[in-house]
């Protein structure tokens, strides 16, 4: 035994010589420290790398037996479904785990705003999370096309067509976009290619930066406290535990239960009522009809309700666009001293819960049909959704704000 | 090794050289990558013209036909129609047509050649879904005024009978009528409007 604990050690020494696998390890994982007082919260990084790995593997599999073509994409789903052995649990996990990510990155995005995470000195790590967000929504509006129902079709059209409505450039980029005059099946081809390649491989990338830039500055916590302004005599943070095994281990956990969730969706209710799998996606894409009630899939539905709301074309892509980019700015706008809810005062916290209530509203309208009241009801909710971002700094400089302690508890 | 000291504007004039040669070469290489993305050849011819037989039409019906991949609307009114477009003036938002969205061949206010027949391309102006059309004596939630239109389910922009759009929707012109001409009292061609105008 001790035989092969030396022959091993000697390997890692050989490799380490040319790689550096224990620096890379004791880097970020078992010497990397991370605040000792993480909570529920702390569960949705770890989960979303998770749910990104699910997407990865059940996608390379459906690629194997799905055609990007405009005739054959609808019956080649329907193949899989029915044929495929195993065919219909890859494409459940897949469309599971497409709103399963969102609702994991919006729950981590959540967290941000509960504890100040993106305040200084993580406007970076910030910034590398929101151009993840948008590159997924990129991901999700591209994979969406795929299965060619009259969702996929109609929802790109419209899409689309927010990109067209432009000044000036907004025809030809549409052009630019579709490479046909219709969304077709040139049109499918390209966003297959955008799906399984050109995003997915830009999604890694950011997320190694996102990781990088995480471990350069250190997690945030939940009391929005530095821990390496209190360090030993080593160098170690006084209130830090060594990601790997504590924190790995508690992840684990959270995979398990994840699971859970995910896998009662997956095997009952992998439609969701019409919520991750939209109803009129069961008829094939018809380019001459439009199907009664066309909403975009759930997690679009909150910026989908803004872009109703506004009565006028280009105002209304310009809100919504408006509605997702200003997320960018939080680090500038919030002026607080203090990070953590914990610490914050009234005014913080009442405009938060504005902005949750009203972020869920908008989600709900947006897949409602437009009706005067519900239009009325999604004005007075976008004009909160956008004075949280832009009193922002005016809020944040004047609340009642707590002492923050020295360490945390 | 010399010993001469390093000649720092050779240098620099070096690494500027390089970095405008290599630029553009790389905005070179752009082209080939962004003309890919463009409307094939193929997809270019595509949209050659239709011919459509109205024979079968009748009055108040609604015939929806394809041309370049797109819904091409062609709707048979009846007088009745024909006068309610007169009363609505003050609820539209172009009543007079001048927002250029049809050949002048169809300027009018029936924003046809032949008032009978409506052809207009059955997208919405606003982000191009299909409206579906609302007969006035059809079960509708549109209003007791409504003389009959078209009505968008994705984000409720109206237009009237001669595809003209409502104020206060957020499509902002009206139906697109694409050119065309009549071959014969039935027979019309989209697409192709050549000698007519």
């Amino acid at each position: 035994m001790e035989k092969v604990t030396q022959a091993l050690n000697g390997l890692l020494g050989w490799v380490d010589d040319r790689f550096p696998l224990s620096k890379m390890w004791n880097e970020h994982l078992a010497r990397y420290y991370a605040p000792k007082n993480f909570n529920f919260w702390y569960f949705f990084g770890s989960l979303a790398l998770f749910v990104l790995v699910i997407q990865i593997v059940t996608g390379i599999w459906l690629t194997m037996n799905y055609k990007p073509s405009a005739e054959h994409a609808f019956a080649s789903v329907e193949y899989i479904m029915r044929d495929v052995e195993w065919g219909w649990w890859m494409r459940y996990m897949h469309s599971t785990g497409a709103s399963a990510f969102f609702i994991v990155i919006y729950l981590h995005m959540f967290r941000a705003l509960l504890y100040g995470s993106y305040k200084k000195p993580r406007e970076l790590l910030w910034l590398t999370g929101m151009i993840i967000y948008f590159t997924l929504m990129g991901e999700a509006f591209f994979g969406y096309l795929l299965p060619w129902g009259q969702m996929s079709y109609w929802g790109a059209q419209v899409i689309i067509s927010l990109f067209g409505a432009l000044p000036w450039i907004g025809d030809d980029l549409a052009l630019l976009i579709r490479g046909d005059f219709v969304v077709s099946d040139v049109t499918l081809n390209r966003f297959f290619s955008l799906h399984v390649i050109a995003l997915p491989l830009v999604l890694c990338g950011l997320v190694a930066a996102h990781i990088l830039a995480l471990h350069e500055v250190g997690s945030n916590n939940p009391d929005g406290i530095e821990i390496k302004k209190n360090k030993d005599a080593n160098g170690v943070p006084l209130d830090g535990i060594p990601f790997h095994p504590y924190y790995t281990v508690k992840d684990i956990v959270g995979v398990v239960v994840f699971l859970i969730f995910f896998c009662a969706v997956v095997f009952f209710a992998p439609e969701m009522g019409g919520y991750f799998l939209e109803h009129a996606n069961f008829i094939p894409a018809d380019p001459l009809k439009t199907p009664e009630h066309i909403a975009p899939v759930w997690y679009f539905t909150p910026f989908y309700a803004i872009l109703r709301a506004v009565p006028n074309q280009l105002g209304g892509v310009i809100a919504m666009g408006a509605s997702t980019v200003l997320f960018m700015f939080l680090p500038w706008l919030d002026r607080s001293p203090v990070k953590s809810i914990r610490y914050r005062g009234r005014k913080y916290k009442t405009a938060l819960a504005l902005f949750v209530i009203s972020f869920i509203t908008l989600g709900y309208l947006g897949m409602q049909p437009a009706t005067p009241t519900f239009t009325w009801i999604a004005r007075f909710f976008s004009v909160i959704y956008f004075a949280f971002f832009l009193l922002m700094p005016f809020y944040t400089r004047t609340d009642d704000d707590k002492p923050v302690p020295e360490r945390v508890r | 090794m010399s010993n001469e000291v390093m000649n720092s504007n050779r240098r620099r004039f070096l690494t500027a050289a390089a970095t405008v040669v290599g630029g553009a070469g790389v905005v070179a290489t752009a082209v080939p990558f962004i003309s890919t993305l463009t409307p094939s050849a193929r997809a270019r011819a595509i949209g050659a013209p239709v011919e459509i037989d109205l024979s079968d039409l009748a009055p108040g019906g609604l015939k929806i036909e394809q041309w370049q991949g797109k819904p091409i609307w062609i709707l048979r009114r009846n007088d009745a129609d024909l006068s309610g477009l007169e009363q609505l003036d003050d609820k539209l938002r172009d009543p007079d047509s001048e927002v250029e969205q049809q050949p002048d061949y169809a300027s009018d206010k029936y924003r046809s050649i032949k008032p009978e027949y409506l052809i207009v391309v059955g997208l919405c102006t606003h982000l191009g879904c299909s409206p579906s059309y609302v007969p006035q004596d059809e079960d509708h939630s549109l209003g007791d005024d409504w003389l009959g239109g078209f009505f968008c389910p994705c984000h409720g922009s109206k237009f009237d009978l001669a595809g003209r759009v409502y104020a206060g929707v957020p499509a902002p012109t009206n139906l697109l009528v694409p050119p065309h001409k009549y071959l014969s009292d039935t027979r019309v061609l989209i697409g192709d409007d050549s000698g007519v105008s």
